[in-house]
């Protein structure tokens, strides 16, 4: 069993509470971050561990940061990304829920390496109970000499606050994200200048994951190299995976990066296998966002090598036949899921979340909703899935933010991968309101599991 | 255009939540005072059940804003009710994850329990319910929350509904 | 110290920091890329309605790389040897033609009835780069017409939401009391509560307004903008400029706006008391025809009731011409 780095105390009990958090080795990565390094060593460190974002995007946490502006007389912020909303993912919550020392121990690490004064955790409107265990462990770390006035003697100061969201995907975006903590409408910027230059206030701004963030602590406890080593490639270190859907044993799970699928998926330690003695029909890898894959090509890649739970390996086949590590909401449809109906369930949720800004992204995501739902209800036309599919096109990469890619790749790869069941809709308009398509050939290659007692 | 036609009676904040407010205020640099709008908003909900058009005059107000601008977020965002709801506003997740477990049976029920459609308030004014979407809890699907505070109900089954609705009636009668 | 930039391979020398859209338009003509919200006048407008999307097939001299994907051209700065692709790209054309038909499924198409028709950037646009037909085949969304103050009526259902109004607001007047409520494809302008907006300059959103969606409500049903004839004039007023142009329909001023360069914006906004109070001819010193493009509609139909020489001799076919001339005009 691999070392957990992150979820390690979890289960320790009163974990949330300073003094448990203190005694596991809590705040240790501040002591040697404040006391032994330079916000430039910390950056270095972070940079050498190859830590790739964790909210989606998989960018290099070091390079973010090594772009940060620093002009003179500046003031420069860390604001921290906790407004999860992405259908599939809710390790932030977790996490935030039962050690939330861990991310305010990382923000004030990161805080320090960046040299912000002043930080925010943007927490979605909807985790309230989570906001108040973070103000609670906010006002513990503040008694304790981690947060304020020269922290540890260093001479550093910093504030933390966490702000509320008021519910809108949108605002996971890191430009809507800052106008949201500006106080306007969540409508993303339009880039440049990116937040590194002009973000909070016009004033040079990293925004981060919350699980980035908290990542930073190992990082520094064990040494960027340390942390390197785990994993594959250029995916290094260890992930929160959430688990969710027809899965036996849903959760949030810390994984080495360059987990065998199958294992994750099969094995008691984690999923424990598709719920109730079916089979798996197929799978969103990282989010709603990510292209889904039936299941024969989620375990192997097409040039039949097993995939791994890794950046590139997910990756491996492009758009084709690949996927995305994406935020690591891990969604598993068993046979019984209608492919049709979870695709018009999805773009439901971007036509909701769409900000109305820009005009692909606002009209097409309405647009592909209807057509969805009129497939789903047995009026489509089979002409509706080249029509879907030239709507998602002239969304993807035509907007001012990724939610309009985000919007169209599940649909776009649904139609891709599962077309004789939306074919299926229209030909057996009747049958497909009480019946479900089955698995076809995209059906998992592997022999059933027998449920274990 | 928003018409909103219910009497709306004239908002005072309490100098507590003034207080609140001006706590909230002071996390932020000078000057940048409308980061405070979404916090303010969450309090003045929570205190009132829903935003009336006269209470965001007042946050206005209190933050040197325009109304418009008020009015302008409290729109964008969903948490934030521009109409009286029930004292207990069930949010049911309605996003896939939850879907393939469930949620829309869920749904159904609860429209049956409650005897009221999607968005209105039962005759006691003691609940409304309405579909969220995603919540960013798949792993304990289905799920409903509950505001001002957002308590969590995980794992829905019929039954659970059930005890939940009985638990919030008596609470709200009493 | 300048840079230079090549559009469809049209090399221009342009100030440092300038929009690959303004340096198209020092170039001019065809490789301009069309704008539905940037508006040159209006700060931070533009970057929305996604039309002017080019293709940047080489960075700049220092970075070739050419740009992952197309980028808005009213918000990208040029950099020194950058290569742009506007009508030469064909992925640009099939993008540009996939943005407006996304602004035109939930656009009503009432312009027989719309009294922006002939003056319409999206109908241009439409006309230019849209597809004959639609493969929309859903109800569109509507919204309830609604004034905002005594002379501007809001039609929401046409908008396209390029935010210029609120900019306006924002910008030129002191008190902005419209604005975007709600999300999405639900968004509207309004005033959330019933809010006449009134202040000297508000007329000005009905000029920036690329759509019917805000319309001068002096001018509403009076006559087609093709038929009216547009006269360059001025006044000494003390809140704005005075220059403006007036809409002739026979004798009569049927409506003042402000002056408009080729792309269609104004060229200084104008007051109210211009723009509404002020509809003699008597108000104004005329300096002339305003010159109107021989492609634009309002260019043609200026029919001319010269009676034929049969009508001139005969007096009962002259006095019917003169009814008809009358009612003509009268419409």
């Amino acid at each position: 069993m691999a070392r957990k780095l992150l979820l390690e105390h979890i289960n320790v009990p009163g974990i949330n509470t300073l003094d448990v958090y203190r005694s596991k080795g809590g705040y240790a990565s501040v002591e040697k971050a404040l006391k032994t390094m330079s916000p430039e060593d910390v950056v270095e460190e972070v940079k050498k561990s190859g830590l790739r974002g964790r909210g989606g995007a998989g960018f290099p946490t070091g390079m973010k940061w090594s772009f940060l502006a620093k002009p003179e007389g500046v003031a420069r912020y860390l604001v921290c990304n906790a407004d999860e909303s992405e259908p599939g993912t809710f390790k932030d919550r977790y996490l935030m829920n039962y050690i939330p020392h861990l991310l305010i121990e990382g923000m004030i690490v990161s805080s320090f390496a960046l040299g912000a004064k002043v930080s925010y955790i943007y927490v979605r409107g909807e985790m309230m109970p989570q906001i108040r265990i973070l103000e609670k462990a906010i006002a513990e770390a503040k008694n304790a000499g981690f947060l304020g006035k020269n922290i540890l003697g260093s001479g550093y100061d910093l504030e933390l606050y966490v702000q509320p969201g008021g519910g809108a995907y949108i605002c996971g975006e890191e430009t809507a994200l800052l106008e949201s903590l500006e106080g306007k409408r969540g409508n993303p910027r339009i880039k440049p200048p990116f937040p590194a230059i002009a973000g909070l206030y016009g004033c040079p701004t990293v925004v981060n994951n919350v699980e980035s963030i908290a990542a930073v602590v190992p990082i520094i406890n064990e040494g960027g190299e340390e942390y390197s080593k785990i994993g594959v490639g250029r995916s290094t270190g260890t992930k929160l995976i959430s688990a969710g859907g027809n899965v036996k044993k849903p959760g949030v799970y810390e994984i080495d990066l360059g987990l065998p699928v199958e294992e994750f998926l099969y094995s008691d330690e984690f999923c424990g296998g598709i719920a109730n003695g079916k089979r798996l029909k197929a799978v969103v890898a990282g989010g709603s966002s990510v292209p889904i894959l039936p299941a024969n090509l989620f375990l192997k890649t097409i040039n039949n090598e097993p995939r791994l739970m890794s950046y590139e390996s997910l990756a491996d086949g492009g758009f084709v036949t690949g996927t995305m590590l994406g935020s690591g909401g891990f969604i598993a449809f068993d046979e019984d899921q209608c492919i049709v109906r979870n695709t018009w369930n999805f773009t439901r949720f971007y036509h909701h979340e769409s900000c109305g800004q820009c005009s692909p992204c606002r009209e097409g995501t309405g647009w592909m909703e209807k057509v969805l739902h009129r497939l789903e209800n047995g009026h489509g036309s089979l002409s509706d899935m080249d029509l879907l599919v030239d709507v998602s096109k002239k969304i993807e990469g035509n907007t001012i933010c990724p939610l309009g890619d985000a919007a169209a790749w599940p649909v776009a790869s649904a139609i891709r991968h599962f077309r004789d069941e939306f074919e299926w809709h229209v030909t057996n308009a009747s049958e497909a309101v009480t019946r479900n398509f089955g698995l076809a050939h995209y059906a998992d290659p592997l022999t059933k599991k027998e449920a274990v007692a | 255009m928003l018409r909103v036609e219910e009497a709306q009676a004239p908002v005072e904040f309490s100098p507590e939540l003034i207080k609140k407010f001006d706590d909230i205020v002071s996390r932020y640099p000078a000057g940048k005072q409308k980061s405070a709008l979404l916090p303010i908003l969450h309090l003045v909900q929570a205190e009132h059940g829903w935003l009336s058009s006269k209470a965001m005059d007042k946050v206005a107000e209190y933050l040197h804003l325009q109304d418009i601008e008020v009015y302008e977020v409290a729109t964008f965002y969903s948490m934030y009710f521009l109409r009286p709801q029930g004292k207990y506003v069930l949010e049911v997740c309605r996003t896939g994850p939850c879907c393939l477990v469930g949620a829309e049976k869920i749904m159904d029920h609860i429209e049956q329990e409650l005897g009221v459609k999607e968005g209105e308030v039962t005759p006691d004014g003691l609940f409304s319910w309405r579909g969220v979407e995603c919540l960013a809890a798949c792993g304990y699907a289905p799920v409903l929350q509950i505001g001002p505070e957002y308590t969590f109900y995980e794992n829905l089954t019929n039954e659970s509904v059930n005890k939940l609705i009985a638990d919030l009636k008596a609470r709200g009668s009493s | 110290m300048s840079v230079k930039v090549k559009i469809d391979g049209i090399e221009v020398e342009v100030e440092p920091g300038t929009s690959i859209l303004n340096a198209a338009r020092q170039i001019g003509g065809d490789i301009v890329p069309p704008a539905m919200c940037y508006y040159s006048k209006l700060k931070d407008s533009g970057g929305k309605c996604r039309t002017c999307l080019v293709k940047v097939s080489k960075g700049s001299e220092k970075d070739p790389r050419p740009m992952p994907k197309l980028v808005a051209s009213c918000r990208t700065a040029v950099m020194d040897g950058m290569e742009v692709q506007n009508i030469t790209s064909p992925e640009v054309l099939e993008a540009r033609k996939g943005i407006v038909e996304m602004l035109l499924i939930n656009h009503p198409l009432d312009c027989p009835i719309c009294d922006q028709a002939g003056e319409c950037d999206l109908q241009n646009l439409a006309f230019d780069h849209g597809a004959v037909k639609t493969r929309y085949e859903f109800d569109r969304r509507t919204f309830e017409k609604i004034d905002i103050g005594d002379k501007i009526q809001l039609h929401m259902t046409r908008c396209i939401l390029c935010y210029r109004c609120v900019f306006v607001a924002d910008q030129i007047t002191d008190h902005r009391i419209h604005g975007i409520l709600n999300r999405g494809d639900h968004s509207e302008i309004s005033t959330y509560i019933q809010h006449a907006v009134d202040n000297d300059f508000s007329g000005n959103v009905i000029d920036v307004c690329p759509v019917g969606a805000l319309t001068d409500k002096t001018f509403r049903f009076k006559n087609r903008v093709w038929f009216t004839k547009p006269v360059q004039a001025h006044r000494d007023c003390d809140k704005c400029c005075g220059k403006v142009t007036l809409w002739y329909k026979g004798e009569e001023v049927l409506r003042v706006t402000a002056r408009k360069d080729q792309y269609g914006e104004v060229e200084e906004f104008i007051c109210n008391t211009c723009r509404f109070d002020k509809k003699k001819t008597s108000d104004w010193v005329i300096e002339g025809p305003s010159k109107v493009s021989h492609k634009s509609v309002i260019s043609s139909n200026h029919y001319e009731f010269k009676p034929l020489p049969v009508v001139k001799t005969n007096p009962l076919l002259r006095e019917a011409n003169e009814e008809q001339f009358e009612r003509d005009t009268r419409l």
